[in-house]
């Protein structure tokens, strides 16, 4: 297989594997959450689940002031590449072209610029936040191969991206397939781990809220 | 021309004059990165370069790369290095056809056995001996015979060098490299042939790809040969560093607009007559090494890409092949929004089968729920 048959594989049948894995996985454990149900709550409402649910979503995504005091590194890193994940999956022009492709749709591109600058902050953020969890000995405590493992699937298609834009090392085609094949391994992995955040965290939000606001409390 | 003559005797011949030369022996110099003190040694080696003997061979080709090379506007300096070396057998370009076509060849190769350059253009069809034949024999077995004399092999072209468009899907005579078929059947060398398999897989070999490649990347290749002798340094696909050393993306004037997020979306909107990047209609540079950006066209006019259109990629492996012109390079090759929706519909399906079933096990659980009494704990 040449570079280029092995980008083409991976641009293709490859991707069309991690897409129908990655969609079908989401759509279903959403969905497995959301029928498991919840018993019905027979005290009379004393606020509206629905305005509680929707405040919570909004207001947890500010770090209360003594929590921020007592884990100011971990939030703040936790923003940081967040954010920068943010900026590099969906601001970049090439990714925007994929998603164009996929969805029918597109939105403006920030300077490559920018976004190779934040990608750099993000790898170094991941790496940092790494450390962070290695060393610290109640993180380490609590951290499982699942916990590594997903670090391992976020940070690849980072470097691997980082390295394709800049082209070092062997033919671009090859860098371009393996970045690309380390997002396919990210999309399959998502749905079966903790990856699944990205979805869950409003779910939870929700539900918290919901049952705050149901009962008249301001979470 | 006679033979014997040196290249510097043939330029002068045909009223090239030093100022013109030393020019060449310049732009040549910095093309192929080396300092402005190797000028005078290049113009030296070329003045009195013996005409070296060059068989070219023309297998499953459409002449472009002869094209490329010959028919430039205006006679110049590079078409002529190119005509005054010892072209000893070209078909296309010789009178002579045939068997008195193959004896010059033979005889060329008597002459200057372990000695000539062997050019190649076009691929050879591995499929059937039937698909190309020259005076009767087959590319391969031309191929074999003539590569294992020569000194170094040059393959010009994308053809000669990775297969190219005879060996593009679904490849139907078999269409090999020059460097696959030494590497693959160098054993089937004839008998009368005074060579052994493992000396032809040896053999140097210079991939000078291009659809057709730049008539000043060949020139520098023969100059490279004619002024130290040796073969110039080669990339992991064999192609010369100085002409393929960089990818076009990355010596593109446009590139500043794709640094901007600054794209043409269709070849007559606003930005493509602003000039942006073409990225978004498929262009292949980033992944294309060639000195198209640098080196350009038509005695240094423009390139694709300064005329408005996409790189193909041409000198690249299975360029014909890379997933479609004009799609983008990031893009999905297949309809994955398609395999999204059925993705989207089977999931739900499922979640719903399996909430379905979470919520049968819930309440066949609460049924079989055995109620415990104090009196049951203190048994």
């Amino acid at each position: 297989m040449t570079d280029t048959e092995f980008l083409l594989w991976v641009r293709g049948p490859a991707f069309e594997i991690a897409t129908i894995i990655f969609t079908l996985g989401v759509v279903l454990r959403i969905l497995e959450i959301v029928f498991l149900g919840r018993k019905a709550n027979l005290a009379e409402a004393r606020g509206s689940a629905t305005a509680g649910g929707i405040r919570t979503i909004i207001t947890r995504s500010v770090p209360e002031s003594g929590t921020f005091k007592r884990s100011t590194f971990v939030i703040v890193a936790g923003y940081l590449f967040h954010i920068g994940l943010f900026v590099t999956i969906f601001l970049f022009a090439p990714h925007i072209l994929t998603f164009e492709s996929v969805l029918g749709f597109s939105w403006p591109a920030l300077p490559t610029a920018i976004v190779d600058a934040t990608a750099v902050v993000t790898v170094i953020t991941l790496l940092v936040v790494l450390i962070h969890r290695m060393q610290d000995p109640v993180m380490r405590f609590l951290s499982g191969f699942q916990d590594y493992l997903v670090w391992l699937v976020t940070f690849l298609p980072l470097v691997t991206g980082y390295i394709a834009f800049h082209r070092v090392g062997p033919a671009p085609q090859m860098l371009i397939a393996i970045h690309i094949l380390s997002v396919e391994a990210l999309m399959v992995l998502f749905p079966f781990t903790k990856l699944m955040h990205a979805f869950t965290l409003f779910m939870s939000r929700w539900y918290n809220g919901a049952i705050s606001g149901y009962r008249g409390v301001n979470s | 021309m006679k033979k014997d003559q040196t290249l510097g005797e043939v330029l002068r011949s045909r009223k090239i004059s030093r100022r013109g030369f030393l020019k060449f022996c310049a732009a040549t110099a910095s093309l192929m990165a080396l300092p402005p003190s190797m000028i005078p040694a290049i113009a030296r080696a070329l003045e009195n370069a013996r005409r070296p003997s060059v068989i070219w061979l023309s297998f499953q080709e459409c002449t472009g790369c002869t094209e490329s090379l010959t028919r430039s506007h205006a006679p110049t300096v590079e078409g002529l290095i190119f005509e005054s070396i010892s072209l000893d057998y070209h078909h296309t370009l010789q009178a002579a056809s045939g068997e008195a076509a193959e004896a010059a060849r033979e005889a060329a190769m008597q002459e200057n056995w372990g000695e000539y350059l062997l050019v190649v253009d076009g691929s050879i069809p591995a499929g059937g001996a039937g698909f190309s034949t020259i005076a009767g024999i087959s590319n391969m077995d031309m191929l074999l015979e003539t590569a294992a004399g020569a000194a170094a092999i040059i393959a010009v072209g994308s053809c000669a060098a990775f297969g190219g468009i005879p060996a593009a899907k679904p490849n139907p005579t078999g269409a090999l490299s020059v460097a696959e078929l030494l590497q693959g059947y160098a054993d089937q060398l004839p008998d009368t042939v005074n060579a052994t398999a493992s000396e032809l897989k040896s053999k140097p070999i210079i991939n000078v790809p291009g659809c057709p490649p730049i008539p000043v990347v060949i020139t520098g290749v023969l100059t490279h040969f004619l002024t130290f002798g040796t073969i110039p340094e080669l990339d992991a696909l064999s192609r010369p560093k100085v002409f393929y050393g960089n990818s076009i993306h990355d010596r593109c004037y446009r590139r500043p607009f794709y640094d901007r997020g600054q794209f043409a979306e269709t070849f007559d909107d606003e930005g493509a007559k602003k000039g942006w990047c073409l990225y978004k209609l498929g262009c292949k540079g980033p992944t294309t090494f060639n000195a198209c950006a640098t080196a350009k066209w038509n005695d240094g006019t423009s390139f694709p890409i300064e005329s408005g259109h996409p790189c193909l990629g041409c000198s690249e492996p299975d360029f014909w092949d890379a997933g479609g012109f004009y799609k983008a390079l990031s893009t999905p090759t297949e309809d994955i929004s398609r395999a999204a929706v059925y993705a989207v519909a089977a999931g739900a399906a499922a979640g719903v089968a399996l909430g379905a079933a979470n919520r049968a096990k819930k309440s066949k659980a609460a049924k079989n729920h055995q109620k415990v009494s104090i009196d049951d704990l203190e048994k």
